[in-house]
C-alpha cells in the first residue's frame, strides 16, 4: 500500500488559484481513475478535477469556499503499490476536514435558532402564560428556540427572541401572517467571484453613465427582411448582431473606448481586435462569454458565434478560453426592457454598453407626432481614462450607424 | 309595545359557557345581556354535572352505610338496621345545592354588571333577537353575539322521552328509587347514574351497542370499572340494541339487525343515555347565516368565531373541543376577552376528561396508543393506589385503581396521565398543569408531594416511569 498525493493542477492559462466549489468524494471512499473528485472555480470557469488514480480517499484539503493555490496538495489516496509520496510527509500537513467546526459555526452564527424539538407533536412546548404572551405580542412560537428542558420556551426566551430583532409584527390582528426568521446563503463559488469582480470594478473605476434613445425603425425593417430571407440554417437575427457590427465601426473610430486600463501599471492597452463580452444570465449566475474578433465577421457569423458562446455559458460547457479576453462588454436587458440602467464596467475594460428593448413610441418628427421604434441605450465609462466627450461621442456614432443601418455594412 | 334593548355583548344561554362569558364581559366593562330560557347555571349546574354528583355522593354514602348495617359492621362501626332512604329528601337536598349555585350565578352576573333576562330568545338576524319573557317581548340588538345554547339529550325515535322513558334530567328528580332500572347506552352518563342507582338499591341493567362499556377508554382503564359493576350486580349487555318498550313497559333488545331473537328486560324506568346533540333548532339559528357542520355543530375557528363577523359560538354547540363544561367556560372567558379587544386563541394542550363512576376515571393528554401513533418515543409508568397509604385509609384502593403516566423516552416530557380509582378526580388538576406547563418527569419527581395524600401516587407513578418508584418493586 502506498500513498498518492495529488496537487491542484494548472487548470488554465494564468490561473494561480481556485476556489473549492464542491467535493464529489468523501474520506474513505473508493475511487477510480477519472471519477470526478472536486469542482474548482477559477476567475473564469468551474473545472471538475478528475481522479488521477484508483484507490481510497485518505485526506482532503479545502472546505467548500476555500481558495487553494495551484500546486497545493488537495487530496491523498491510498493506492495499491508504491504511490508517489511518503505518508510522513503528508501527515505533517494540517488536514482540514470539510466539516471543520469553526466553519460550521460561522455559517450558523446568525441563522434563526432551531425550533425546539417536539417530536410528533407540532405544537411548541410552552406554558399557557408564555403562549398567551406570544399571541398578544405577535410572536410565532414555532420560530423561537426554547432554552428550558426539552426545549421548553420561557419568558426569557421570548425576551431574547425579541431583542435579537425578531419582527414584532401585528400578527394576529390581520388575516395575513407576519413572517419572522431569515435564511442564510453562504456566498461561495460563482457568487463570490461575481461579488469580488463587481466590487473591484465599482471601487476602482470612476463610472459615468450616459443614455441615449435610438430610432431603430429602419433597422427593424432590415432585420425583419433579413430574417424572412435568411439562408438555410442561419440563426434568426436579434438586434444584438447589428449592434455588435455597428460597435466594430464605432470602436474603430474611437479606439480609446476599446481598451483595458491596467491601473496598477498605469498603462492603457488599446486593442486592435474587437472581442465583445456578452453578459449572460445562467442558472448558476452571471457569465460573460466572449465573441472574439467580431471585426473579422459578417452579420451572420456574428449571430452564430454569439449564439454558440452564450449557449455554452448557459449549459456550463464554456471553456476558459471562451470566457476570457473581452475588450468591451455588452449587457442586454433584452425583453426586460427598462428605461435605463447604469451598468458596471467589466474590469479592466473601460466601457460597457447596456441595451434595452425597442418599442413603438410617439415621437415628434418635422412638427408631427409619429410612431417610431425607439431603443434605449445605456452606457458606462471609466472616467479616469475616457473623457465624457469620448464616451458620449462613441454612443452618438453608434446611434448614427444604427439609425442608418446601411452604413454599418459600408 | 316591544321593549328595545341594545348591548355590546349578547350571550344566549346561561350555562357554564354562557354565564362565564357574561361575567367576564361585564368585568371588562362591556354592556352585556345574557338570556336564559330556564335557570341560570344551565345543564351543568341545574340538571347535569352538579346534581348528578350530589346524587352519586348520597348514593355512595347509603351504600357505605349498608356495609355497617351488616353483621359485625365495618370499620368498627355498626348500625342497628339498614339505613333508610327517603328519595324525596335526597332530591330536596340535591335541589338545595342546585339552588345555591343558581343563586350564586345570578348574583355573580349581577355584580359583574351583566343583565340576566329570563325568556326564550329567537333570532331575527345574526345580531338581533326577540325574547319572549314573562314581562313581555324584548327586542335586543347586539354588536356581538355569543351563542352558548348547549346541547340536549339524544332521543331514540322508537323510544321517545316521556312516562317511564327518561333522560338524565328526569333521573335526577325521581320521587322514588326504581326497583328495576334499564340504562340504554353504556357511556359515561349512563354508567355514572347506573352505578348511583345500584348504590341506592335499584336492580340495574345496561344495554350497550358497542362490545364494551366506556368504549372511549382503553381496556386497562375500563377494567376496574367493569369489575365494580359486576360487584354491584349491575348487569351489562354489550353488542345489543334497544328495540322498544312492550305493553308492560319492559325493554326489548336484541343484537343489531336481529328481528327474531328479541329479549326483554323488566323495567320500572328506562334511562336513555345514548349521547347528546347540539341544541341547534327552535331559536332562529337558521336566520343567522351561520355555517354548521353535518352533525349540526356551529363551525368556529380557534377564536370561537363563526363565519359571521361578531358572532361567536362556545361550548357544546360549537364544533371545537369535546362537550365538556370546562371547555365551554374556558371558551366563554376567552371570547369575552377577544370582544374586549384582547388577542386570544383557544389552544389548550390537554383538556381533562373525568368519569364519575365508581371507581372514577381521569384522562388528560395522550394515552400510550395515541402518543405512539403521533410518533413519540413512549415510556409508560404505573402506580397502584393499593401502595398508597392515604388511599388505604379511605378504602380508595378497593376498586383496584392506579395512576398511569405517559412520557417521551428521549426528553422525558409528560404527554399524558390517566388514572382510575376512587377519588382520583381530585388529582386531575396536577395532571393537567404538568402537561400544560410542559413538565418533564424530573419536574414532578423533584416536587415534594405532601404525605399522606393520594397525590403521592402521581409522584410515584412518575418515578415508576423513570424506572425507580420507591413504594413498589
Amino acid at each position: 500500500m502506498g500513498i498518492y498525493s495529488f496537487k491542484l493542477p494548472d487548470i488554465g492559462e494564468g490561473v494561480v488559484e481556485g476556489e473549492v466549489v464542491a467535493w464529489h468524494v468523501e474520506i474513505g471512499a473508493t475511487v477510480k481513475e477519472d471519477d470526478p473528485v472536486l469542482d474548482v472555480m477559477t476567475d473564469k470557469a468551474t473545472v471538475t478535477i478528475p481522479c488521477p488514480v484508483d484507490g481510497t480517499v485518505r485526506t482532503r484539503r479545502g472546505n467548500v469556499g476555500e481558495i487553494l493555490p495551484v500546486g497545493q496538495t488537495c487530496i491523498t489516496f491510498e493506492v495499491e503499490g508504491e504511490g508517489n509520496s511518503t505518508s510522513e510527509e503528508e501527515e505533517s500537513e494540517p488536514v482540514v476536514e470539510e466539516s471543520a467546526p469553526e466553519k460550521k459555526s460561522k455559517t450558523k452564527a446568525v441563522t434563526p435558532p432551531a425550533p425546539s424539538s417536539r417530536g410528533g407533536n407540532s405544537k411548541p412546548l410552552a406554558s399557557p402564560a408564555v403562549r398567551r404572551r406570544a399571541k398578544e405580542e405577535g410572536l410565532d412560537l414555532s420560530k423561537v428556540s426554547g432554552s428550558g428542558p426539552a426545549g421548553r420556551i420561557t419568558h426569557e426566551d421570548l425576551d431574547d427572541w425579541k431583542d435579537a430583532g425578531s419582527p414584532v409584527a401585528a400578527a394576529g390582528h390581520g388575516p395575513r401572517e407576519a413572517k419572522v426568521g431569515t435564511t442564510e446563503i453562504p456566498v461561495v463559488g460563482l457568487r463570490r467571484k461575481i461579488a469580488e469582480q463587481m466590487h473591484k470594478s465599482y471601487s476602482n473605476i470612476a463610472h459615468f453613465s450616459y443614455f441615449e434613445d435610438v430610432d431603430v425603425t429602419n433597422l427593424e425593417e432590415l432585420r425583419q427582411h433579413l430574417n424572412s430571407t435568411r439562408p438555410e440554417g442561419a440563426p434568426k437575427l436579434t438586434y444584438l448582431p447589428f449592434i455588435m457590427q455597428a460597435l466594430v465601426k464605432a470602436l474603430s473610430e474611437r479606439p480609446e473606448c476599446n481598451a483595458h486600463y491596467d491601473d496598477e501599471r498605469e498603462v492603457i492597452i488599446r486593442h486592435e481586435a474587437i472581442n465583445l463580452g456578452i453578459a449572460t444570465q445562467t442558472e448558476r449566475g452571471l457569465y460573460v462569454p466572449v465573441v472574439k474578433n467580431v471585426e473579422a465577421m459578417d452579420l451572420w457569423q456574428t449571430a452564430a458565434e454569439m449564439g454558440r458562446v452564450t449557449n455554452a455559458a448557459k449549459s456550463g460547457d464554456a471553456s476558459l478560453e471562451e470566457l476570457s479576453g473581452s475588450t468591451f462588454t455588452i449587457t442586454s436587458l433584452g425583453k426586460m426592457g427598462g428605461t435605463g440602467a447604469t451598468p458596471i464596467i467589466n474590469h479592466p475594460e473601460v466601457g460597457i454598453l447596456g441595451v434595452h428593448n425597442a418599442s413603438d413610441s410617439a415621437v415628434v418628427r418635422d412638427g408631427n407626432i409619429v410612431i417610431r421604434r425607439i431603443m434605449k441605450l445605456s452606457s458606462s465609462w471609466d472616467h479616469r481614462v475616457v473623457d465624457g466627450f469620448d464616451g458620449a461621442m462613441l454612443v452618438q456614432i453608434l446611434k448614427n450607424y444604427l439609425e442608418h443601418p446601411a452604413t454599418i455594412f459600408m | 309595545m316591544v321593549e328595545q334593548k341594545k348591548c355590546q355583548v349578547l350571550v344566549i344561554g346561561a350555562g357554564p359557557g354562557g354565564y362565564v362569558a357574561a361575567i367576564r364581559a361585564g368585568q371588562l366593562g362591556l354592556s352585556t345581556i345574557i338570556v336564559e330560557g330556564e335557570k341560570a347555571g344551565g345543564t351543568c349546574l341545574i340538571r347535569g354535572c352538579i346534581p348528578s354528583k350530589a346524587m352519586i355522593n348520597a348514593a355512595h354514602k347509603l351504600h357505605d352505610l349498608s356495609a355497617m348495617a351488616k353483621e359485625g359492621g365495618h370499620m368498627g362501626i355498626s348500625i342497628p338496621g339498614p339505613a333508610e332512604l327517603n328519595m324525596e329528601g335526597l332530591v330536596a337536598w340535591k335541589d338545595g345545592i342546585v339552588k345555591r349555585l343558581n343563586k350564586g350565578v345570578e348574583n355573580l352576573l349581577k355584580r359583574a354588571g351583566a343583565e340576566l333576562i329570563n325568556g326564550w330568545a329567537e333570532f331575527i338576524d345574526a345580531k338581533t333577537c326577540k325574547v319572549s319573557s314573562a314581562d313581555g317581548d324584548i327586542r335586543i340588538e347586539a354588536e356581538n353575539v355569543i351563542l352558548a345554547n348547549g346541547s340536549v339529550p339524544t332521543e331514540l325515535p322508537f323510544m321517545p322521552f316521556g312516562g317511564d322513558v327518561i333522560s338524565s334530567r328526569e333521573a335526577l328528580d325521581l320521587k322514588e328509587v326504581p326497583d328495576d332500572l334499564v340504562v340504554v347506552g353504556g357511556g359515561y352518563i349512563g354508567l355514572e347514574l347506573g352505578i348511583a342507582f345500584a348504590h341506592l338499591g335499584s336492580n340495574v341493567s345496561v344495554l350497550e351497542a358497542m362490545d364494551t362499556v366506556l368504549p372511549i377508554f382503553d381496556k386497562e382503564l375500563r377494567r376496574p370499572v367493569e369489575l365494580n359493576l359486576k360487584r354491584l350486580g349491575v348487569k351489562v349487555h354489550t353488542g345489543v340494541f334497544a328495540k322498544g318498550i312492550d305493553d308492560e313497559g319492559n325493554v326489548q333488545y336484541a343484537a343489531k339487525d336481529e328481528q327474531e331473537n328479541i329479549k326483554t328486560l323488566k323495567a320500572d324506568k328506562v334511562l336513555v343515555t345514548v349521547g347528546r346533540r347540539p341544541n341547534n333548532n327552535g331559536w332562529g339559528l337558521e336566520e343567522m347565516g351561520i355555517k354548521t357542520s353535518e352533525h349540526g355543530f356551529v363551525i368556529v375557528d380557534e377564536k370561537c368565531a363563526t363565519n359571521m363577523r361578531g358572532v361567536y359560538c362556545i361550548g357544546d354547540l360549537a364544533e371545537r373541543g369535546a362537550m365538556l363544561a370546562h371547555n365551554a367556560s374556558s371558551q366563554g372567558e376567552m371570547v369575552a376577552e377577544i370582544i374586549a379587544g384582547n388577542i386570544r386563541e383557544w389552544d389548550p394542550v390537554a383538556v381533562p376528561a373525568i368519569v364519575f363512576t365508581e371507581p372514577e376515571i381521569v384522562e388528560v393528554g395522550l394515552s400510550p396508543e395515541q402518543a405512539s401513533a403521533e410518533g413519540h418515543p413512549v415510556i409508560v409508568g404505573k402506580f397502584p393506589l393499593a401502595a398508597n397509604g392515604r388511599a388505604l385509609t379511605m378504602e380508595a384502593e378497593k376498586t383496584g385503581g392506579f395512576i398511569r403516566v405517559v412520557a417521551r423516552d428521549d426528553d422525558h416530557r409528560i404527554l399524558g396521565v390517566q388514572a382510575v380509582g376512587s377519588h382520583v378526580s381530585e388529582l386531575s388538576g396536577e395532571f393537567t398543569l404538568a402537561i400544560e406547563m410542559g413538565a418533564l418527569l424530573e419536574d414532578v419527581a423533584g416536587t415534594i408531594h405532601a404525605h399522606p395524600t393520594m397525590s403521592e401516587a402521581f409522584h410515584e407513578a412518575v418515578l415508576a416511569t423513570l424506572g425507580h418508584a420507591i413504594h413498589i418493586t
